[in-house]
């Protein structure tokens, strides 16, 4: 053993072998949910939590160690790195995954689909496939990593394979991945840059010409992009994150749309070596529309888990942002700046697979406690589910962007970095750069108006459904999985120095600059020397806590004795009952109509007659009819004319070998 | 006019034979005598293969000319006999392309191979080099039978006479195959040989005939 953990490298790869080792033990009691939850589960998270220290130190220390397994290709073993980069991301992979693993112990039950043990050992490889893509150091092992993720994850987006929607989910999920998976391919190929050799060493030693670089560079976005949901790649992200159990839609979005940013970042960064800046504006663009197009559609959604899903396309998209920052700036050889827009890519990053997951999570709870995923039949849940409410409201508070949270650092960070870009020599981005920042700004705010309705309507208010009276708060195991991770989003939140200056080792592996840092204050984060920005969030708590405390008392000390209760006026209507609520519909009634042109929208309204009036609303994505019919349909008229070739007779196959032989031969002959 | 040793001109009678009975299979309909010619055929390669042996002294062509009759000469052409008493097909339905039009089509690949098999003798350095053409011609005759024949055994019989046919080119170019490659061929043959008459067996019982016209209902869509 101590030889396995001598070495940060060794010891991650160890631990991600533990986790094939724990999901292939799934096997020995299938049907045991006993088994699998109590022991293995929680086994998994403790491995989760090993990766973080192991890979925490390691980022710390700041080193780079490589290693060649004994297996793989016989002239391509598989070939490991760990970097700051890759320790970074391993980080984020094992803090959030333990969170998940030790919910998922208390959360998966009998009878849902899949078999609890085949459920285990899915899970555990899609973790280990994670961190292996995290470690791969050549194209082939990376890419059996990124296609073992991506075909466990689609059957753990399968679990409940009985139901259509789910296999219809989970198809689109498999294609998609696939097409990326091609980019990502074509991405390699071009990298090898002639020489044939796919370890990423001889990558970053290949010339690229400009134009080859910059095909490789949009490869790679195509690819990672379609991972990561940027639009118009996006449209499996909202089908597949629903369809799956909650742990696993809070680890496809919480850690692996991370692999789709490491990804991009380790092509763009490392093996391409200099970015040219107009690279940069692709991303940029695209990332801003993205984060857009998430919020306003999570705005209108009516399913909980839908409006994640959204709303993962939203931070998505603004980590693309920043990613898009951070490459203009390096490209204009802004490596300072080029640092702070990476350090906001990254801990936005970071931070979104702590508060995504919590509120993935929180939706399972109450998914399980109900079975209702319409926002229009829950609410008032937070007198049942105290735990669960008060924890996701950090998440929903976090993921708004409030301080303070994590959630407002990162894109604080990324507002600052905004103000840099004057400083471009390159007119076309200081045009853009306003608009940009007021997108931002625009999203976070729609970000909060979201998390309103999220968390309002699923948990204030009165029960929309008798049936909600039963339910009932989770059990232990998924306590301690949502505190675990609220916990981060809140330390996150409250120490931004002392993750800066971790994440320098990567800014500086990346960029070549780290953001500095006063070390004076640990309690301040002051990301840009000379300029008077600083952000204090302990003292912001201390604020507002003092203030909240206050206020309570001189409420208290003035009003508590002249307290009334009464019936709340009804406008001369008669009995309020819950279903005269706010819904989620009415919620979201504003920016449907500001947004109207971004929505296909089917709307069916009762007629005043009705006896039994109905109103339904169906909101659908423009991208469906505009870009993937077309695109389907043209595939279809083309597979439709190759099966011409199969005739159904045996003469006509065996015609055509030999029509092919006969040719060949020909060619050799004459050639 | 230059003596041609015995050796060699009972060497080229024997490749010569093999081309007479590939096309004698190419215009035979029924499938007893298929298999016969098969069976002649082989033989005819073994002879030729024990020639070679003999002139050059190569060990383990001896064994391999064993194989062959083992294989070729005796087990193969009693299994498909038996196959055909108890499928009870003594006769293909008429081919796709008549006789005369697919002996004219053989005649024209025999050039064509025999224009392939040229560069290839000028470069062997085998005393067997004039028979690469006729190696060439039979593969191909071969492939040919199997396009214009409907039912499966006599498709089988063809797939077994190509191999023949890669076997005597193997033989006439390089004195045969390394010893491992010609005992794995000889057992993919026998293998493929099971198999097959497995499938027969199911072919039947799902159509009730072995005409492989049937097989067109199988096709996705029309």
């Amino acid at each position: 053993m101590t030889t396995i953990f001598s070495s940060p490298l060794t010891g991650c790869a160890g631990l991600l072998a533990a986790w094939g080792l724990i999901g292939l033990a799934g096997l020995l009691r299938p049907a045991s949910v006993r088994f699998a939850g109590r022991t293995l589960f929680p086994l998994g998270a403790m491995a989760g939590l090993a990766l973080a220290a192991i890979a925490g130190s390691s980022l710390l220390a700041g080193g780079t160690e490589q290693l060649v397994l004994p297996f793989g290709l016989p002239d391509l073993p598989f070939h490991l790195r760990l970097d700051p980069l890759s320790s970074f991301f391993l980080l984020l992979l094992g803090a959030s995954s333990a969170g998940v693993s030790v919910f998922a112990g208390g959360y998966f039950r009998q009878g849902e689909g899949t078999a609890p043990g085949l459920l285990c050992l899915q899970y555990h490889l899609f973790l280990a496939s994670m961190g292996w893509v995290l470690l791969a150091d050549d194209a082939y092992g990376f890419m059996v990593a990124w296609e073992v993720m991506a075909l466990s994850s689609y059957f753990l987006v399968t679990t409940q394979h009985r139901i259509p929607e789910i296999r219809r989910a989970g198809f689109i999920y498999l294609l998609m991945a696939h097409l990326g998976a091609i980019a990502i391919l074509l991405c390699f190929g071009v990298l090898q840059g002639g020489s044939w050799q796919f370890t990423f060493d001889a990558m970053r030693a290949a010339h690229l010409a400009p134009a080859w670089a910059a095909a490789a560079f949009l490869l790679a976005l195509a690819g990672f992009g379609l991972k990561a949901g940027l639009v118009p790649l996006h449209v499996w992200l909202p089908e597949a994150h629903p369809a799956a159990p909650s742990p696993v839609s809070a680890l496809m979005s919480g850690v692996m749309l991370k692999t789709a940013v490491y990804g991009l970042l380790r092509v763009t960064l490392d093996l391409l070596g200099r970015p040219v800046w107009w690279w940069g504006l692709v991303p940029l663009i695209l990332g801003l529309f993205t984060a857009f197009y998430g919020v306003v559609f999570a705005a209108v959604q009516t399913d909980m888990k839908r409006l994640l899903a959204y709303s993962s396309i939203e931070n998505m998209g603004i980590v693309f942002t920043g990613l898009g920052l951070s490459v203009i700036f390096l490209g204009a050889g802004m490596q300072a700046v080029a640092a702070l827009a990476l350090l906001a890519t990254l801990y936005h990053c970071l931070n979104h697979s702590f508060m995504k997951s919590l509120l993935f999570l929180g939706t399972g709870s109450v998914l399980h406690a109900t079975g209702e995923r319409n926002l229009g039949r829950l609410g008032g849940l937070i007198h049942s589910m105290p735990w669960v409410a008060w924890l996701t409201l950090i998440g929903a508070l976090a993921i708004a962007g409030l301080p303070p949270l994590n959630g407002f650092v990162s894109e604080w960070l990324l507002l600052q970095s905004f103000l840099f870009a004057d400083r471009v020599p390159h007119e076309f981005v200081n045009l853009l750069i306003p608009m940009g920042m007021a997108l931002v700004a625009l999203c976070a705010a729609l970000a909060g108006y979201v998390m309103v309705k999220f968390f309002g309507v699923i948990f204030l208010g009165q029960p929309r459904e008798p049936s909600l009276a039963h339910a009932h708060d989770c059990g232990r195991l998924e306590r301690l999985g949502l505190a675990w991770l609220a916990l981060g989003c809140v330390l996150l939140g409250l120490l931004p120095f002392q993750v800066v200056a971790a994440l320098g080792a990567v800014t500086r592996q990346l960029v070549g600059a780290a953001v500095p840092q006063a070390a004076s204050h640990w309690w301040l984060l002051a990301p840009v020397p000379g300029r008077a920005v600083s952000y204090g969030p302990i003292i912001f708590l201390a604020a507002t806590a003092g203030v909240v405390a206050l206020t309570a008392l001189v409420v208290r000390l003035a009003y508590h004795q002249r307290v009334r209760r009464t019936p709340a006026w009804d406008c001369g209507f008669g009995s309020l009952t819950p279903r005269m609520q706010d819904t989620a519909e009415g919620f979201g009634q504003p920016i449907r109509n500001i947004f109207q042109s971004f929505f296909q929208i089917e709307r069916e309204l009762p007629a005043p007659s009705d006896r039994t009036p109905r109103y339904r609303i169906a909101i659908a994505d423009r991208f469906w009819r505009t870009v993937y019919e077309p695109l389907g349909s043209s595939v279809q008229r083309l597979a439709s004319a190759v099966a011409f070739l199969q005739q159904g007779r045996v003469s006509v196959y065996l015609l055509y070998s030999f029509v092919t032989l006969i040719v060949l031969l020909a060619l050799a002959l004459f050639a | 006019m230059p003596q041609i040793a015995l050796d060699q001109q009972l060497l080229d009678a024997c490749a010569a034979v093999m081309l007479l009975l590939s096309f004698a299979m190419l215009s035979q309909r029924r499938i007893v005598s298929l298999v016969n010619l098969y069976a002649v055929q082989g033989g005819a390669l073994a002879t030729a293969t024990l020639l070679v042996a003999w002139r050059t002294g190569e060990g383990h062509l001896y064994l391999s000319a064993a194989l062959t009759i083992a294989l070729k000469v005796i087990f193969l052409p009693w299994l498909l006999h038996r196959l055909i008493r108890r499928l009870e097909v003594y006769w293909d339905t008429e081919p796709l392309l008549n006789v005369s039009g697919t002996m004219l089509a053989g005649l024209l690949i025999v050039v064509f191979a025999f224009g392939l098999a040229q560069p290839i003798t000028q470069l062997a350095s085998t005393a067997t080099r004039s028979a690469i053409g006729i190696a060439v011609s039979v593969v191909l005759l071969a492939f040919l039978m199997m396009i214009t024949r409907r039912k499966a055994m006599s498709q089988v019989v063809g797939f077994l006479s190509m191999e023949n046919g890669l076997f005597f080119a193997a033989m006439s170019a390089t004195y045969g195959m390394p010893m491992v490659v010609e005992l794995g061929v000889a057992l993919d043959v026998l293998v493929a040989m099971l198999v097959l008459g497995v499938f027969f067996f199911q072919i039947r019982e799902q159509f009730d005939s072995l005409d492989l016209h049937h097989l067109e209902s199988l096709k996705e869509r029309d």
